[in-house]
């Protein structure tokens, strides 16, 4: 009997092996991300990644192999970001990096990828250096930018031809580039405004009560508000209660984003211009696919974080189907001027800096069956809101 | 900026300062009994709040939700109970500080079960039915759950003092607050006294939580942003004064909503004063005054030493030739590793980071253990270096070898500024100072888009030619981190490190033998300041980037968990700390969904088997035998 057990075994083992060798062994993408630290964002991620790894295979894999992804926890620390990274690549055999969720994660990924020439998709840190004056040949980069999502609402806030306008935004680099681009652009559009009040509050940490009663002191008509998160939450609670935006519009950053809208509930804000993911009003074929396929997976809808994570893989699948294989310079080569199909539509990755053109949903908040929702949205495209080529060139060091 | 409006910021601030006063007092009330850190505590505070907005989410009503608060309260009282008497009881025996230990862990398993229990999202509870609307103060609305909340610091105030100046319980807890070993021998139950008071300032951790859920959502990093605002109100009060604590909760409370008032400010020089960003470090820069100028705090009095203390810390005998060459050798066994792996194997940077953690946590040491100055922001030098090194090798476009050389230096001039400051505090009160300082740091590099990169940090660190091989920068940190750890130990028995160690045991003795105390602290400061530094900057290299975390108050926490890990009283405990903590974190973090969970729980196993360290508690054993 034992004996039979061990040649059974022997003889799957070496089935095993030679179908091993006969496929080729997956292409591995290594995702360094802060999975436990930022959960809330990063468990769709994940799941949206999960999804298209799934679907990538069910179709035969690309360039002939099939993908996989090794996912590290890098305790929201770039050092240990780092660290996973070069495990990835050395111990793991990657054969590239995806991933990063805090801005600084990123760019010290973006960093680590071109001095270990392996190629990195930044899938969801925001900030304009990566690609800009940080940008390098190994570094693409999968959402849409700080500057790209501010210079969105630019011409919505135009429109309400407000005069003294207030900012109010976590203070760190995103807060602080997100207002910045936003007070220069909108001073083009509409060169007679004030700027009447900054409030610059610490990350997580801000007195929603104090600021929200500096600001209405402050009497602006407006508000550009870049605060998320916790920090939103208090602030739109702390906002409606002492009647701030009964005075003045707001126009907000990724607020229309399920992630920060949703733990609102039925107090999220009314008529506020966002960027956003309405999921539930969007009727483009591409979109209704993976919605299925995700609730269908799941039964629970996707979160901005899903399309992203999915995106992420489809593409890198993409890329390396372009590439045909993971070698990196050819991946390099594919992935400039990449196309590939997004749930949220074509996106290219700009040939110039490496970001893609991914946009987002442009519309205003409103409040359904105790749920806040974006209503009157369009789709921005991302490839309309950059600054020109000129600029672009100036920003980044030349490969 | 109009009176009326200063006056109804001032009662934001009033508001504010209750709940920060809910978490002083009880940090206040464990420490003063217990002498524990309870790093948990901003634990417990999130807890009440989630809590709370499950018994919310049931009970409705105005006697629902005033039941939920207070039921939250009392239950975050009995997890504070059962956490003294599973956990912190067995170790009230360990080293100073060896506590701190197990509450770090415990931070760990709660926030990984709160995730799992309570998920990802934030959760935004109810308003207080009946106060959910705002009334007209000034012509500005302010909240009613403001003034609500406003009352309850106060409140809490009166009850607490009744309980304490009124009450059997409360005269056994201000004499063990003054006098514990006093308290014991006069037949006072001590474990139960423990256990009560540990209870009673967890519950007030969870009624702060629960009382800010319908100001801002249950969300998981509410333990963090609460620890540091705890340990900062409780200082600049005085580490056991409940009214110290009030007027301090008070007093950064209102700082912060008036710089939130004063908004910018164009000075007459033509530059503007941005006094909103100032609230990243109001509370530690008003630390660093308070403590500057009154080193005990607000109302906080003076340790006064009832009795002669008995040294805590076993004496350290120098190490002899065997234990040199037993050194030397593994060093060179280490050195040989290159050989044997591929030339950019994970074990190389693996090693690399060990290393570096190993230096760090060396200089940490000196200062901790035979310097007897506890430092919780031992980051700020490594920090100060790195960026040292990191501005002349990307700034002024020097080599690596004088960016390397950059490093100690920067460390070493941020210690000798700070020391200077810190030396002339003890116990609680330095370590503390040395957070204010570090934080002070750290929100200047944070803010410093120009020169330091900002949030982002600064990136293109690399070594250059011979070592940008993981091979040979391997060796590199091996034998600088190796050598330097060498003369750290070398320095404790030289004849300063004896006059360090005098100064620890008995301040007045080593002054009547014409030792001069603080300089001989201050140098201290400054040596372990250059050492952490020189961490720093091969860290920066190894890295290729660094950001305003390499001086942030994670890694001064891990740097005083790995020193506590391997035994504050032992020459080896920080090299074989910062290697168990390391490779733990990094085999946890790779194979373990929650791995932090995971990571707590084998601390907190470490604390229990070896509760003098692990070195600490392996030489306790051969000893005895």
């Amino acid at each position: 009997m034992k004996a039979k057990l061990l040649g059974g075994a022997i003889a799957a083992a070496v089935v095993s092996i030679s179908s091993f060798a006969s496929a080729q062994a997956p292409i591995r993408i290594g995702e360094v991300n802060s999975y436990k630290a930022f959960a809330a964002f990063l468990e769709p991620y994940k799941r949206g990644m999960e999804l298209a790894v799934e679907q990538v295979n069910a179709a035969g894999g690309v360039a002939g192999r099939k993908i996989e992804v090794i996912a590290r926890d890098d305790n929201a620390n770039p050092g240990d970001a780092v660290r996973m990274a070069e495990e990835l690549v050395s111990a793991e055999k990657v054969d590239l990096i995806a991933g990063g969720f805090l801005s600084h994660i990123g760019v010290a990924l973006s960093d680590f990828a071109k001095q270990r020439k392996v190629v990195y998709l930044a899938s969801e840190p925001l900030t304009d250096k990566i690609v800009w004056q940080g940008g390098n040949r190994y570094t693409f980069r999968l959402r849409p930018s700080t500057y790209m999502q501010s210079a969105m609402l630019v011409p919505e806030a135009a429109k309400l031809g407000k005069k003294r306008w207030a900012m109010v935004y976590p203070n760190y680099e995103y807060g602080q580039s997100a207002v910045a681009t936003f007070k220069a652009l909108l001073k083009k559009a509409q060169p007679d405004i004030e700027f009447v009040s900054d409030q610059a509050t610490p990350l997580g940490k801000i007195d929603a009560g104090a600021v929200t009663q500096a600001l209405a002191d402050a009497k602006p008509d407006a508000i550009f508000n870049v605060l998320f998160g916790a920090d939103l939450a208090k602030f739109v609670r702390e906002g409606s209660l002492r009647g701030l935006f009964q005075s003045a519009s707001v126009v907000s950053l990724l607020t229309g984003e399920p992630e920060y809208l949703d733990p609102l509930k039925g107090e999220a804000p009314k008529g506020w211009i966002v960027t956003g993911y309405p999921w539930y009003g969007i009727t483009t074929p591409e979109h209704k696919a993976f919605l299925d396929a995700y609730q269908k997976k799941y039964n629970d809808y996707p979160r901005l974080g899903s399309v992203v994570g999915y995106s992420t893989i489809k593409a890198i699948a993409a890329a390396i189907a372009k590439a045909g294989g993971a070698d990196t310079d050819k991946l390099v080569n594919a992935f400039s001027g990449l196309e590939f199909e997004s749930p949220l539509g074509k996106v290219k990755f700009r040939a110039i800096d490496h970001q893609s053109t991914m946009g987002a949903y442009v519309g205003k908040t409103a409040v359904k069956d105790g749920k806040g929702v974006m209503v009157d949205f369009a789709y921005r495209d991302g490839a309309d809101y950059q600054p020109s080529d000129e600029e672009v060139k100036k920003l980044r060091p030349a490969d | 900026m109009s009176l009326s409006g200063l006056f109804v910021q001032a009662l934001n601030g009033l508001a504010a300062a209750s709940t920060l006063f809910l978490l002083a007092s009880g940090l206040s009330l464990i420490f003063g009994v217990t002498r524990i850190v309870n790093f948990a505590h901003g634990s417990l505070y999130m807890l009440g709040a989630y809590v709370a907005w499950s018994l919310t989410d049931r009970l409705q009503g105005v006697f629902g939700f005033w039941f939920a608060i207070f039921a939250s309260a009392a239950t975050i009282g009995v997890v504070g109970m059962l956490i003294e008497l599973t956990i912190l009881r067995r170790i009230y025996r360990a080293p100073e500080l060896f506590q701190l230990l197990a509450t770090f862990a415990l931070t760990l398993v709660i926030k990984d079960a709160t995730l799992a229990m309570w998920g990802a999202e934030d959760l935004l509870g109810p308003r207080a039915p009946g106060l959910a609307g705002a009334i007209t103060i000034l012509g500005r609305r302010v909240p009613q759950y403001d003034l609500a909340l406003i009352a309850s610091g106060p409140l809490v105030l009166i009850a607490l003092q009744l309980l304490l100046t009124r009450t059997r319980w409360g005269v056994l807890v201000r004499a063990a607050t003054q006098d514990r070993e006093m308290v014991a021998a006069l037949g006072v139950n001590q474990a139960v006294l423990f256990t009560s008071v540990f209870a009673l300032g967890a519950a007030l951790a969870g009624l702060g939580g629960a009382l800010q859920l319908p100001r801002e959502p249950a969300g998981l990093s509410m333990d963090m942003t609460a620890i540091g605002d705890a340990f900062v109100v409780v200082v600049v009060g005085g580490m056991g004064s409940i009214p110290g604590a009030f007027v301090a909760a008070l007093l950064i409370a209102e700082v912060k909503a008036l710089c939130i008032a004063l908004g910018d400010w164009q000075t007459p020089l033509g530059f503007v004063v941005a006094f909103p960003k100032f609230t990243l470090v109001a509370e530690f820069a008003v630390m660093a005054i308070v403590l500057i100028l009154r080193p005990w705090g607000l109302m906080g009095r003076p340790d006064v030493a009832i009795r002669p203390q008995a040294t805590t810390s076993a004496q350290l005998a120098p190490p002899g030739r065997g234990y040199d060459l037993a050194y030397l050798v593994l060093g060179a066994v280490l050195l040989t590793v290159p050989l044997l792996v591929e030339t950019r194997s994970y074990t190389l940077v693996f090693g690399i980071d060990v290393f570096v953690a190993i230096l760090f946590a060396a200089s940490l040491h000196f200062l901790m253990g035979p310097g007897g100055m506890h430092s919780f922001g031992h980051a700020a030098y490594f920090g100060l270096g790195a960026y040292a090194a990191a501005l002349c090798a990307k700034a002024l476009n020097l080599p690596m070898w004088s960016a390397l050389l950059a490093a100690p230096v920067g460390g070493f001039i941020g210690a000798v500024v700070f020391g200077w400051f810190c030396v002339r505090l003890s116990g609680v009160y330095l370590a503390m100072l040395t957070l204010a300082f570090s934080q002070i740091v750290w929100s200047i590099v944070y803010q410093w888009d120009g020169l330091t990169g900002g949030s982002n940090g600064i990136v293109g660190v690399w070594p250059t030619s011979i070592f940008s091989s993981k091979a040979a920068y391997y060796c590199l940190t091996l034998i600088v981190c190796g050598g330097a750890t060498f003369v750290l130990r070398r320095i404790l028995f030289a004849p300063f490190g004896y006059a360090m160690r005098a100064a620890r045991d008995s301040v007045t003795r080593s002054a009547a033998i014409g030792l001069d105390v603080r300089r001989i602290q201050w140098i201290a400061f400054a040596i372990a300041g250059a050492f952490a530094g020189l961490a720093g900057g091969l860290f920066a290299f190894s890295k290729g980037s660094i950001s305003p975390e390499t001086l942030g108050v994670g890694r001064s926490i891990d740097g005083l968990v790995m020193v506590l890990l391997g035994g504050v009283d032992t020459l080896t405990g920080p090299i074989v700390g910062a290697s168990v903590f390391l490779f733990l974190q990094d085999q946890i973090a790779r194979h373990v969904e929650y791995w932090r969970a995971m990571l707590g729980l084998f601390i907190l196993a470490l604390v229990l088997a070896f509760p003098a360290g692990i070195v600490g508690t392996i030489r306790q054993w051969t000893f005895r035998r």
